[in-house]
């Protein structure tokens, strides 16, 4: 049953050195609050699985939280590459990662495979793709009953995932709405699940089809305004181009992403903090 | 014919936005297809339907998304499902007519690499990798490709096969089982290619206004053919222009950039 606690001790107590982590949310609601209370806490080695890294692996990944990678797409959507992400696998700093690669296909089925509590996923795919040659967790079997070759992709069982969403409610029950990507799928394939919210309510006031995940099936609710910046929460606030742009120039260089880690990471309690350093620092670079 | 100036991307959106037909169902990147698909909406083909690997379907944006995901794209969506279902009950499921793809790399049968160049274990550039594209080019029903021309991008041998077109060419794909035709169309800035029919070898079918054969063999990695009849691109028209630039405007001003980056 979902317990509301901070978020600090959400992640001081689910997340271990080693485990295998899910953060998700495609562009929208991606957990950034709880991204960086892991770079805080300094975790090691962790499998990261993501379809889409986005700027929040990049940091992950660049401040040496991450040995392992399984992702299906690695850019910054909307304005290039991810510095810190190619710069592990061409250049193996801040040390090596392994990366295990999908298509989003391939990934998201292996999500509901491991929602659904079946070993494997099977998807009309990667036909003619070098991908499965690098991955092996792609082969391809025979269908029982037509002879066709299908694509099997092995199931994805994190041991924690993490999702931001839009509301809870007193009991831990939780909301959330538009671009849903793989999150639902990634929660149940966990076996413990964080979901920090913009806000707690009495009353989630949902029509029956809206996407719920009920208290029982979440570890721990934490309320983390803005915790999504600067991705977004639909409803609450938009997505925040402008740093998906500026991330470009400094995640650039090792130095840079180095010192701005430390400054607005390390150096700031939580994320309410991070927020008001970021506005500092963003301040001083418009006055130049 | 007008005496409008028109830069060759502009020419290059233009001529992919004309090749979607109205009512098509049409499976959108993010970036130039993202660009060309919302142009022909806002032309000739308003019952285009959009649908983005995120989970819209039916999308219809004010402004060109910056990413995959933006919250207008939901926000003007007929539905929005999660991603999982768009790749099983929608391109899987072949909902899909066109799949609308882009790439660093394609060689002459129409294989993608959006991966890596170089070794893939140790690349001398990480690309972002697969994305939706090897499933939309395995279920599309037909697959428009959009590229700019240059030798670094139109390569004898892909360093990695992302995602497959023909194959080595001839009946290579059909051999693959796919449920999709595969490529019909390569819009460049500088012509327009589709496979010849037996050997499905990309081939040039028309070229852009003022462009030679000589320009598009300079920006080709291995030896061009063209048709027997080499046709000719209409030039984009006043209107094309007008709807192309003010959604470029739009965009620019609500994202804060130049305009939208690949």
């Amino acid at each position: 049953m979902a317990q509301l606690m901070p978020l600090s001790e959400a992640i001081a107590q689910l997340i271990h050195d080693g485990d295998t982590v899910a953060m998700e949310g495609f562009t929208h609601l991606i957990p950034f609050a709880a991204g960086h209370e892991v770079i805080r806490q300094q975790k090691r080695d962790l499998t990261l699985i993501r379809m889409t890294p986005d700027v929040i692996y990049d940091q992950l990944i660049g401040a040496g939280c991450a040995r392992r990678l399984v992702f299906s797409w690695g850019g910054n959507p909307g304005v290039g590459s991810l510095h810190r992400l190619r710069d592990a696998v061409e250049h193996e700093w801040p040390h090596a990662l392994e990366i295990e690669e999908h298509s989003h296909a391939g990934l998201s089925n292996a999500y509901v495979a491991g929602a659904s509590n079946i070993p494997f996923g099977v998807l009309r795919g990667y036909q003619g793709s070098d991908l499965p040659r690098y991955n092996d967790h792609i082969r391809f079997i025979q269908c029982p009953f037509t002879g066709e070759e299908l694509a099997a992709v092995r199931a994805v069982r994190p041991d924690v995932t993490v999702i931001h969403a839009q509301k809870a409610d007193r009991k831990g029950n939780v909301l959330l709405w538009g671009i849903l990507g793989v999150q639902k799928e990634a929660l149940l394939a966990a076996r413990r699940a964080i979901v920090t919210v913009e806000e707690i309510v009495d009353d989630l006031d949902a029509w029956p089809n809206a996407c719920i995940l009920p208290a029982w099936v979440v570890t721990a609710v934490c309320v983390v305004p803005g915790g999504a910046f600067p991705s977004y929460a639909q409803g609450y606030y938009q997505r925040d181009n402008r740093f998906y742009l500026a991330w470009d120039d400094i995640a650039r260089e090792r130095e840079r992403f180095a010192a701005w880690v430390q400054r607005h990471i390390h150096d700031t309690a939580d994320f309410a903090e991070f927020r008001r350093v970021l506005r500092e620092s963003q301040g001083t670079e418009e006055q130049r | 014919m007008s005496d409008l100036t028109y830069t060759t991307s502009e020419m290059m959106t233009v001529a992919a936005a004309r090749m979607l037909p109205d009512r098509a169902v049409c499976f959108v990147g993010i970036g130039l297809p993202s660009t060309a698909a919302n142009l022909a909406r806002l032309t000739h083909a308003p019952e285009l339907v959009l649908i983005y690997e995120s989970g819209p379907i039916g999308a219809k944006p004010v402004v060109l998304p910056l990413s995959i995901g933006d919250g207008d794209l939901a926000e003007t969506a007929d539905t929005v499902v999660s991603t999982s279902e768009i790749f099983r009950y929608w391109l899987q499921g072949e909902r899909i007519d066109i799949g609308f793809l882009s790439a660093a790399q394609i060689d002459r049968f129409g294989n993608l690499n959006t991966t890596v160049i170089g070794d893939y274990r140790h690349p001398r550039t990480r690309l972002p990798g697969a994305g939706g594209a090897p499933e939309i080019a395995g279920s599309a029903r037909e697959v428009f490709i959009l590229l700019k021309q240059s030798r670094r991008a139109f390569v004898e041998k892909l360093d990695f096969v992302t995602s497959v077109g023909f194959g080595n060419g001839g009946e290579a794909r059909a051999r693959l089982g796919l449920s999709g035709r595969g490529p019909v169309a390569v819009i460049t800035d500088l012509c327009i290619m589709e496979p010849e029919t037996t050997t499905n070898e990309l081939i040039v079918m028309r070229l852009h206004q003022g462009v030679t054969r000589e320009q598009v063999q300079a920006a080709t990695g291995w030896p061009v053919r063209f048709a027997t009849t080499v046709g000719a691109t209409d030039p984009p028209s006043e209107h094309e222009l007008a709807a192309l630039r003010d959604l470029q405007r739009r965009t620019a001003l609500a994202h804060g950039t130049q305009s939208e980056r690949q």
